[in-house]
């Protein structure tokens, strides 16, 4: 067991089929008689559709259908949904303006889709598309999320003066400048969250399919949650009834947030298959993922950190701009207030924080959770703020952080802006993480990299997450649209294997095999036995998905919770085989027991019992299948320490990490080769935004500048060094299996570290991130000018 | 319509094909080899590397006419019965791999890179992968997968 239970670095079982191309991702599936679908987007920003003729596209070889907004609103099918209503701060709810699946009357971002074609073949779809003429009237366009409130700026909706989404609120700002006014200093700073855009390798795809014999509809998506995706899919914009839908979700590669949504192309695909008759495929083509998956971030900040003498915080100050793009993805309302305001107290005991979030419409790609969602943008804000402060104070980064700490005798600590952590040692973490990385050692690197004539710094980045966000009531009453709770069910068959049915989604995670590492750890069967079944609604009975790292703590909860109901079950049913009273059984790794006896039957041997029920209690159903449902009672709180060393050569402006250590705490760790990958990815993804990646629109056109690999620069292999990945253990006290998530972590932690880092090694305040060669070449000749 | 013919994983193939047919489209489309996967419009990703007359190829960037006579491996040709290659063997004991889609692209690259230097270092794989996009793993596990991989191909 020691090889595969709970902790132990077991292979995954997914990896033979991906390794040797045996994988079902949606592009990999076809069905039979299926035609193609291939979207017409707008090649504008911002414009009027005065008329879209589509009669010579209808004409053209294979083309079996052509829809526009027209037939969508003409089958009065509704809108794109946003699941979460955030209430201003006049109590008001945010604006929600309609958001149809084919554009009527107007598009808002280039990309919007404008129509679908469907024919025989992909290629006879695209060459009928071209025949499409749309009459469009150009309008201006605002891009950029600090303009969107201009005066000047083109309002994109009706009814949302100002572009303004909401005006929210969180803590109390009149206060908190008082404070301000009161200490000793304040460091001020003004900073960017550049816009991402995510970027699985897998693009997006769905297949649509109806049938006709029993009214009902089959769609297969790249989905990071089929549940959820069904649901909306039923209840809100299609009507037609849960139970006659099914959707899977296949293997999926790679979601990273972007997966979560249910987009435009998917309700389509289903949509158009009950028009056509015909099973409609669609998949993106990687210009369509960089125009239309939802992007990640885009904020515009400004942070004030008020102190005592001793580098104590006294108060925190934060006003942000966030952009929704054109339209609200499905939950974009929800990153920039609830999932990023409330991580602003980081790891720190500042008493005093407030919060003022105004989030705006720009004719722009939609924007929702991205890896973080809210949580980098918070650390990013929090981390460098402290970074400006330690200089200015000139204290030690490591010390100004340790002394702010919550301290691991502190906890539950509730913050000031509304979270209240359970657990953690944030001090620990930054002990080990300045050994891992030698600290103490960094000054005389430095002096060494001076004399080759290169700039040496060193970043630190001490970051708080919220996963597994939970419990249902309480984002209830914040605006969700959802409960966050999951489920799982044990299928224990008659010889001894077993089924875990769960309603998370992996798609890179492992959860085949780390969800099969619990169960198989608490009910005695090795991971071989034991076929973790995701994705697909006709099989497991309910799920919320996956995202938020909530994977294991809720889902991997869920399993917990069920295998105990099935040894609960195994217990009366071994009571009986032995002739002994209930109470006197105990169980042990797979094994029953008569207390204190020989006497014994193993799980295998129950399980038989339990189908074959020839000798069994008179009053106990046959079987051995539990479900559990699983609603946390609060978030988890993984924190850490990265470190990040860069040395930058001034004659090219190449920043070339030489150093990144990282210590975390994710609670139990149930596979540390997999935690380890999901660091190492996290990290890699985050050291994308800080060096690498930036989304760039055309300030006037609203063009995408940033439309493909070769002008979005994806972090390649030569880009990155290994990392030094350590961890620390404070488990999770209030889930079963004391698990945190791992998910995110990097990509919250890598950003400030990074960007603490080269400004420490140019002797600078501030540099808005990709810090690619070129902005840092250009600072340091600037400064070598000035 | 003109014809492709080729020998993929040692098997003859034919079939008929547009003039603008991609080889990855003939491999997917026609052959219902999957495994080999399309993650970009242009050439960057590296999902789609199999090889051809041996050697590395992006088949996104080739017509499916232009590998006519060629022969041409794919990811499903590399494991031997249900024995992973030493190199796919090292992707999963190194955890080379999180979501799998790069994962064809990477082995089959990687395998070229071992032909050209049996031995590579840290470094030399870094640089080889660069026309190899993966999102998920941060490339460490693949580095080292190669270069575990690469040594059990030595010996
Ligand atoms: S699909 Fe061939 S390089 Fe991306
Ligand atoms: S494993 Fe997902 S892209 Fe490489």
């Amino acid at each position: 067991m020691a090889d595969s239970g709970i902790g132990a670095r077991a292979l995954r079982k997914e990896d033979h089929r991906f390794l040797t191309g045996q994988g079902h991702y949606t592009d990999d599936i076809n069905v039979h008689g299926q035609l193609y679908a291939y979207f017409l987007r707008s090649p504008h920003a911002h414009a009027a559709i005065r008329k879209v003729d589509t009669g010579a596209a209808s004409k053209s070889t294979g083309v079996v259908a052509v829809f526009t907004g027209a037939d969508v609103a003409a089958d009065k099918i509704g809108g794109l949904i946003c699941g979460w209503t955030v209430t201003d701060r006049h109590g008001k709810p945010h604006k929600a303006p309609p958001h149809p699946i084919l554009a009527h009357e107007k598009v808002r971002y280039v990309g919007d889709h404008v129509a679908v074609v469907i024919a025989d073949t992909l290629t006879n779809a695209k060459d009928a598309a071209e025949k499409i003429e749309v009459d469009y009237d150009v309008l201006p366009a605002v891009v950029d999320v600090a303009k969107a409130m201009d005066a000047k700026a083109p309002q994109l909706h009706a009814d949302t003066p100002q572009n303004l989404c909401y005006d929210w609120l969180l803590g109390d700002p009149a206060q908190v400048d008082a404070a301000l006014a009161k200490s000793h200093h304040v460091a001020k700073l003004d900073l960017v969250n550049n816009r991402l855009i995510p970027n699985a390798m897998e693009p997006r795809a769905a297949i649509g399919e109806y049938d006709g014999g029993t009214d009902s509809y089959t769609c297969h998506s790249t989905s990071q949650n089929p549940h959820v995706l069904r649901l909306i899919l039923c209840a809100f914009i299609l009507g037609i009834p849960e139970h006659r839908v099914r959707v899977i979700a296949p293997d999926v590669g790679g979601g990273f947030g972007s997966k979560i949504f249910c987009y435009a192309e998917e309700v389509v695909c289903l949509w158009a298959a009950k028009k056509v008759r015909r099973p409609v495929k669609w998949t993106a083509e990687r210009s369509e993922s960089f125009l239309s998956d939802a992007h990640g971030r885009d904020h515009v900040t400004h942070v004030e950190l008020g102190m005592d003498k001793d580098g104590k915080f006294t108060a925190m100050k934060v006003e942000t701009l966030a952009a929704m793009g054109a339209y609200l993805s499905t939950f974009a309302t929800c990153v920039p207030t609830y999932l990023y305001a409330t991580l602003l107290a980081g790891q720190y005991t500042t008493p005093i924080i407030s919060a003022n979030v105004k989030a705006v419409f720009t004719n722009t790609a939609p924007v929702d959770a991205y890896r973080g969602a809210g949580r980098p943008e918070a650390t990013y804000v929090v981390e460098r703020i402290v970074e400006v402060a330690a200089r200015e104070m000139k204290m030690d980064p490591a010390e100004i952080r340790r002394r702010n700490f919550v301290k691991p005798d502190q906890f539950p600590y509730q913050t000031p802006v509304a979270l209240q952590y359970d657990s953690g040692n944030y001090a620990k973490a930054l002990d080990d993480a300045m050994k891992l990385a030698d600290y103490a050692g960094f000054a005389s690197r430095k002096a060494e990299a001076a004399k080759r004539g290169k700039h040496r710094g060193i970043g630190f980045s001490a970051y708080i997450e919220a996963c597994g966000i939970a419990p249902s009531a309480v984002v209830g009453s914040l605006g969700a649209g959802v409960g966050l709770w999951e489920s799982a069910q044990i299928r224990f068959n008659p010889t001894g294997t077993a089924q875990v049915l769960t309603g998370s989604h992996s798609h890179g995670q492992g959860h085949e095999t780390t969800l099969a590492q619990v169960v198989g750890d608490m009910l005695g069967l090795p991971i071989e036995n034991i076929t973790v079944v995701h994705g697909d609604t006709s099989q497991v009975p309910f799920g919320m998905g996956t995202y938020g790292s909530r994977s294991l703590a809720v889902g991997g909860s869920a399993a917990a919770k069920a295998a105990d109901k099935i040894i609960a079950k195994g217990k009366k049913i071994a009571a009986h085989l032995l002739e002994a009273s209930v109470d006197d059984i105990t169980y042990a790794k797979g094994t029953f027991r008569v207390a204190g006896t020989d006497k014994t039957k193993s799980i295998g041997e129950i399980a038989f019992a339990a189908y074959v029920p020839h000798n069994y209690p008179k009053d106990l159903e046959p079987g051995l299948d539990e479900t559990a449902f699983y609603d946390p009672a609060n978030f988890t709180y993984p924190a850490g320490v990265h470190i990040c060393e860069v040395e930058i050569d001034p004659d090219t402006g190449v920043t070339k990490i030489v150093n990144w250590a990282a210590v975390d705490d994710f609670g139990k760790v149930v596979n540390p080769m997999v935690v380890e990958g999901q660091v190492h990815g996290g990290i890699a993804q985050g050291i994308g935004q800080g060096l690498l990646e930036g989304c760039v629109y055309d300030k006037e056109t609203g063009q995408l500048l940033t439309g493909s690999f070769m002008d979005y620069c994806m972090p390649r292999a030569d880009d990155l060094p290994s990392f030094k990945v350590g961890m620390i253990e404070t488990p999770c006290p209030h889930n079963p299996l004391g698990v945190k998530g791992c998910g995110e972590a990097g990509a919250i932690a890598a950003p400030p570290a990074l960007v603490n880092a080269v400004t420490d090694a140019l002797g600078i305040r501030h540099m808005e991130m990709p810090l690619t060669s070129e902005r840092v070449w250009r600072t340091i000749h600037k400064m070598a000018a000035e | 319509m003109p014809t492709a013919s080729m020998t993929v994983n040692g098997k003859a193939v034919s079939g008929e094909v547009e003039s603008r047919t991609l080889l990855v489209q003939f491999i997917r489309d026609k052959l219902g080899l999957t495994g080999t996967h399309v993650g970009c419009d242009t050439s960057q990703c590296g999902a789609c590397v199999v090889h051809v007359n041996g050697k590395s190829v992006k088949s996104c960037t080739l017509l499916a006419v232009q590998a006519e006579g060629a022969k041409v491996t794919t990811i499903e040709g590399l494991a031997n019965g249900g024995d992973l290659h030493p190199m796919q063997a090292a992707f999963r004991e190194n955890h080379g791999l999180q979501c799998g889609f790069c994962t064809p692209g990477m082995v089959m690259s990687a395998l070229d890179l071992v032909q050209q230097i049996p031995d590579p270092n840290e470094q030399q794989v870094r640089e080889w992968l660069e026309g190899n996009i993966c999102r998920c793993t941060g490339y460490q596990n693949i580095v080292k997968a190669i270069q575990a991989g690469a040594k059990a191909m030595r010996s």
